[in-house]
């Protein structure tokens, strides 16, 4: 039988006004178990805090329950005092008889009947309590980024500056990422390279950060602040230490027919190649599916025009496994397949294209140089149509249900920069709405439609074909109230993003859920938008939703101070409340696994004594305290009872309700 | 035990209300500093999540004699355990509609999702829930249930 | 001995003599031909005591539990419906598929001596059905009784002849489908009023003894330790008469086996008091259909069952109890 020590507060007249607290703590004395009762106007004061200090000593108190304001108010405030007392401080519980009772019921009678309830359902609880004490692990002072687009370099940036060591992995050869491929930036305008390259040279000089291109996550065990992470070099058949980027084997490279990626397939590149010229690091790749040497033996030409020996067509993945404190996601997105959308005749005309390949071609280091020539025959397009939401805001199968969210400032910023370099192009937008919200957005927009004369038809467009060598935009205008051709030399697609799709994989080894869009889902999608729902896992960037570029940045140094915080600390505290499931109970049916947002649940094949010097050998549910939350979803899954929440026992819920029915 | 004795002949019935820690449980705290009334025989016991819910729990409490048992938890979506919810609803859907089946009036199992900013809405939905118990009288079924056919309890 | 019998027999010979397995789990003779139970074999000898007849409704998946947990390979006979089971207990880990070899046995029907008995016949020395005809020997003369009077109740609602699982299978005649409504002994009770469904259920409910067979019979009640035994759980007592534990067993086991419930019967069969426990749980299996989508407990070996397991667009309590919602 617990010692219990029950503390009636007045709150001043806030409860003292509509019960009778001196009569509560009267008669809670006859409460079996009950050594010591008071009442005290304001408890949470010092005067108030001592005296529940004093009454532990002085009674020996096991148990402590306090009838005051509720738990989300002071129950840390009367567990730390406890604690100070020398009693475990998850011995203390409280009776919320402010906000859940004095402050609704007008009745004297009829609310000081109910404190009394309330506080005899608390005693119950008490009486079942265990004292529990917070574990500790310890923290691997090092931060994973995995994705080297903008949201992973300035998370990495943001965490080494901090002093932290921070490894960036990236599945291309190059960091850069989707930001290293747009030609301007909106609302500024402003050279998307020209501001993103020294954060990329910087990633490379800081000591504490070690780039691993052409690398990807293959197995990630451990929790919060132990997490052991499996990464698989590929290879490369360029030795990274020994290349100097001087290109001399791209420019011998015989087999010149590669797609370039970096230019969205719209020119060709050497089998042996630097993806940019701001790469980093600066060093060759060779593509083993195009490479004429790894194919079929014969050729060779690089490693002999190689000046530093740095070619090594035996070369082979290698895998490393390092330990992390924490990880950042940041996998970014890639545009969608649009190939099934047959109204944009994308797949069968030449002059149809996505908006990332016109950024290529507005880029002058893209295969135009710069200069705006249609795909087809490089003849300088005089009339452009801009198509909105092309699978964004789409409830079919082909797209997306989500606003992409960046498609109508790149368009409005593609319609002015083409306005404003070419004055004798004509330019139609056809868009559903308009969606600029953000700092300077509005006023971008508006200085497209108003001052640079884009021509801005509200409406969608039904099919696009090609007639005389015109591609015929038919779609609706909406404010006028008709049908409108639109006889173009080129259309640009704002064709919708999704999450790179690599990102399953890496949501799957980390136990992070993923929505159904494949989107990274947050721990709370307001007040822990970073967070991933497993601890010690952030989430920067479009991986998460979508996002422009300030937003990504904001996001990636948010995800940073995360991390920052954690690897600060030596030990991190855990939760006491947590499940735990009772080993000669458990079946190891992997239910409450499967209920588990948090992956906190992995089972051991454990040996138990039989008696009689038999054992068996069986599988039991082991829970991480520091990874679990304490919700308690697996609890009611477990079907005999084994798994329990301390805290929240089974046996201290049910006695609750007993006292609640028994008044 | 009890000290106050009541006027026997007037029915009140008890009421249990599980609330998540996250959202209910504030949002009757909130309805409380909004002094937003409901019904003292409303009770409450904070649980961390819905999900913690075992229908053993709901079981207890009809059968120790309550009239009513009410289940809050976050909006679907919002759970601050992200999925825990989702389980509740399920569970419960299951639940409450196999005691339908079993012959207990279905107005006395309700689950309501009620955010930690919506004060009103708790004190709305446990005066309406508390109301319909009223009216549904003393819960005599399940207290029937558990007694043997012949005789002793 | 009928055909199947004897193929069955052969097999198992056959597999205990090459050492293919070191046990055989099937179905040993009892003193009449209507109580065969379910048994190991360990050598070729034993066999002379195998039985399968059409009195061998046990489903014998759950004694694997324990029969894995020694070595060794075993092999066991299942019947078609009895292959959900297996494949429940192979996904929540209880029982190891490498370790058991599965032979599917032909089934049409198996028969209740209770309704034989009480067509007025005694002393029943043997029973065939063929042809929706029951051809039943005693010691008292020969009758011919019609298939579907004296067939297990759960076998009025059979399943389906398709075996969820079998690593080979022992069919000489080929199994007809037959159809069955097995829910409508649930919508019987949901047309009721309230008071008409709670005085059915005390009623039922009244009459149970404890006895435990239902829970131990059941495969999809395999815990190391039953809730019900367990203290933590604040509901269980050493006193058999307590209210709580005696009352609210059969809903706590009907909600523990939602969704793992195969529909196998093998808790109404076992009753010693006749309660339509199956009734319990078919009730959630109807309403899982409803609700989440039609599920077949045991259909595979992996996957998730519909309570660990949501979607963001599932019906809300209120408007599932009513039964208004169903699943698109």
């Amino acid at each position: 039988m617990q010692r219990i020590g029950v503390f009636i507060c007045w709150c001043g007249s806030n409860i003292a006004a509509t019960v009778d607290v001196e009569r509560v703590a009267e008669e809670i004395k006859r409460e079996p178990g009950v050594v010591f009762s008071a009442n005290y106007q304001y408890m949470c004061s010092e005067n108030g805090q001592q005296l529940l200090k004093n009454a532990i000593k002085e009674y020996r108190l096991t148990g402590v329950v306090v009838g005051s304001c509720s738990p989300r108010m002071h129950e840390a405030t009367f567990r730390k005092a406890a604690e100070s007392a020398g009693l475990n401080p998850y011995m203390v519980e409280i009776a919320n008889i402010r906000e859940h009772c004095s402050w609704i019921h007008k009745d004297r009678e009829e609310a000081t009947k109910k404190a009394l309830v309330l506080v005899r359902t608390a005693i119950a609880k008490v009486n079942l309590n265990a004292p529990l004490t917070a574990g500790e692990s310890p923290v691997t002072k090092r931060a994973l980024v995995i994705g080297g687009g903008i949201a992973g370099i300035q998370a990495a940036l943001d965490i080494a500056e901090a002093g932290f060591a921070v490894d960036i992995v990236e599945k291309n050869p190059t960091i850069g990422g989707r930001m290293a491929q747009l030609d301007k930036t909106f609302p500024t305008l402003d050279c998307s390279a020209c501001i993103l390259t020294p954060k990329m040279v910087d990633c490379a000089q800081s000591d504490k950060i070690d780039i691993l291109t052409y690398s990807e996550v293959e197995d990630v065990k451990g929790f919060v602040g132990n997490f052991k992470v499996k990464i698989r070099r590929k290879a490369r058949y360029v030795d990274e230490t020994k290349c100097t980027g001087c290109k001399l084997c791209m420019e011998n490279c015989p087999s010149k027919k590669g797609l370039n990626e970096f230019n969205m397939n719209l020119n060709t590149r050497p089998a042996i190649y630097i993806p940019f010229a701001q790469a980093i690091p600066n060093v060759a790749v060779i593509d083993p599916e195009q490479c004429i040497k790894l194919k079929t033996g014969k050729c060779g030409l690089c490693q002999m025009k190689c000046t530093v020996g740095a070619i090594d067509y035996t070369m082979q993945d290698k895998f490393i496994e390092r330990d992390y404190g924490a990880i950042v996601v940041a996998t970014g997105f890639r545009p969608i397949n649009i190939d099934h959308f047959n109204e944009y005749g994308y797949s069968e005309n030449k002059d149809v294209i996505t908006s990332l390949e016109l950024e290529r071609l507005m880029n002058a280091a893209g295969p135009t140089d710069g200069v705006l020539l249609r795909p087809s025959d490089g003849k300088h397009p005089k009339v452009i149509t801009f198509v909105q939401c092309v699978g964004s805001r789409d409830l079919t199968d082909c797209g997306k249900p989500y606003c992409s969210k960046i498609c109508c400032m790149y368009t409005a910023k593609h319609a002015m920069l083409i306005r404003e370099k070419y004055p004798d192009t004509e330019v139609h937008v056809f868009y559903i709405d308009v969606r600029c919200p953000g700092k300077n957005y509005d006023e971008f927009y508006r200085r497209a439609c108003e001052q640079y004369g884009v021509d801005y038809i509200k409406g969608m467009v039904g099919k696009i074909y090609n007639e005389n060598g015109k591609l015929m935009v038919q779609g609706s205008n909406l404010i006028e109230n008709e049908q409108v051709t639109i006889a173009s030399d080129l259309v640009v697609l704002a064709t919708a993003i999704e999450p790179e799709p690599s990102v399953r994989k890496i949501a799957t080894l980390l136990t992070a859920s993923i929505d159904t869009n494949n989107f990274l889902t947050e721990a709370h999608p307001k007040l822990k938008p970073v967070e991933s729902p497993t601890a010690g896992v952030y989430l920067a960037g479009v991986c998460q939703g979508p996002k422009d570029i300030p937003e990504t940045v904001s996001q990636a140094s948010a995800c940073a101070a995360k991390v920052i915080g954690l690897l600060a600390k030596d030990s991190l505290k855990t939760n006491p409340c947590v499940a735990q499931s009772d080993e000669s109970m458990c079946n190891g049916c992997s239910q409450c696994a499967n209920v588990c947002a948090y992956g906190a649940i992995t089972y051991v094949d454990k040996e138990f004594r039989l008696g009689g010097g038999k054992t068996e050998t069986r599988r039991v549910a082991y829970v991480n305290p520091a990874v679990c939350q304490g919700c308690g979803a697996c609890t009611v899954t477990c079907p005999s009872g084994a798994m329990d929440l301390k805290g929240f026992a089974s046996k201290q819920i049910m006695s609750e309700v007993e006292e609640i029915c028994r008044a | 035990m009890q000290s106050v004795t009541e006027t026997k002949n007037e029915f009140v019935p008890t009421i249990v209300a599980f609330c998540c820690n996250w959202c209910s449980y504030a949002g009757a705290d909130l309805a409380g500093s909004s002094r937003l009334s409901y019904p003292a025989n409303v009770k409450i016991i904070r649980v961390p999540c819905s999900c913690r819910v075992n229908p053993m729990f709901v079981l207890k409490a009809f059968q120790q004699g309550a009239d009513g048992v009410i289940l809050c938890g976050c909006h679907p979506g919002d759970c601050h355990y992200v999925t825990g919810n989702y389980y509740t609803r399920r569970r419960m859907s299951l639940l409450f509609g196999f005691l339908n089946y079993l012959g207990i009036e279905k107005d006395r199992t309700r689950v309501e999702w009620v955010s930690a900013a919506e004060g009103a809405k708790f004190s709305a939905v446990m005066n309406d829930f508390a109301k319909r118990i009223n009216e549904l009288g003393e819960n005599k079924r399940l207290k029937d249930l558990r007694v043997k056919e012949n005789g002793h309890e | 001995m009928n055909k199947t019998e004897e193929q069955i027999v052969k097999r198992a010979a056959e597999l205990l003599d090459n050492k293919e397995v070191d046990k055989v789990i099937g179905w040993k003779k009892g003193e009449f031909c209507f109580d065969p139970s379910p048994a190991a074999f360990t050598s070729s000898d034993e066999l002379k005591d195998f039985v399968y007849n059409d009195f061998c409704g046990a489903n014998l998946s759950k004694y694997l539990v324990n029969e894995c947990k020694s070595g060794g390979k075993i092999a066991v006979f299942l019947k078609p419906c009895d292959t959900y089971s297996f494949n429940e207990l192979v996904k929540e880990h209880r029982v190891n598929k490498e370790k058991v070899k599965v032979i599917g046995v032909e089934c049409h029907g198996k028969l209740d001596i209770e309704k034989i008995k009480s067509k007025g016949i005694a002393a029943v020395t043997g029973a065939e059905e063929s042809g929706g005809k029951v051809a039943v020997t005693s010691l008292y003369g020969n009758a011919e009784l019609d298939k579907n009077e004296v067939l297990l109740d759960k076998c009025l609602t059979c399943k389906g002849k398709k075996f969820a699982v079998a690593d080979e299978i022992i069919v000489l005649n080929e199994m007809e489908e037959t159809k069955n409504d097995r829910f409508s002994g649930v919508e019987a009770l949901e047309k009721m009023s309230e008071e008409e469904r709670f005085a059915f259920w005390k009623a039922e409910l009244s009459k149970c003894i404890r006895c435990n067979a239902c829970r131990n019979v059941c495969p999809a009640c395999t815990c190391n330790k039953c809730v019900f035994d367990n203290n933590a759980s604040g509901v269980a007592t050493k006193a058999p008469a307590d209210t709580f534990e005696e009352q609210m067993f059969h809903i706590i086991r009907a909600f523990h086996v939602a969704g793992r419930c195969t529909d196998c019967g093998e808790c109404s069969r076992v009753c010693p008091q006749h309660i339509p426990l199956h009734l319990l749980n078919r009730k959630f299996i109807k309403d899982i259909n409803r609700l989440y989508g039609e599920f077949q407990a045991g259909e595979t070996d992996e996957g998730k069952n519909p309570l660990i397991e949501y979607r963001e667009s599932d019906a809300e309590p209120s408007s599932a109890v009513n039964g208004e919602v169903r699943h698109a």
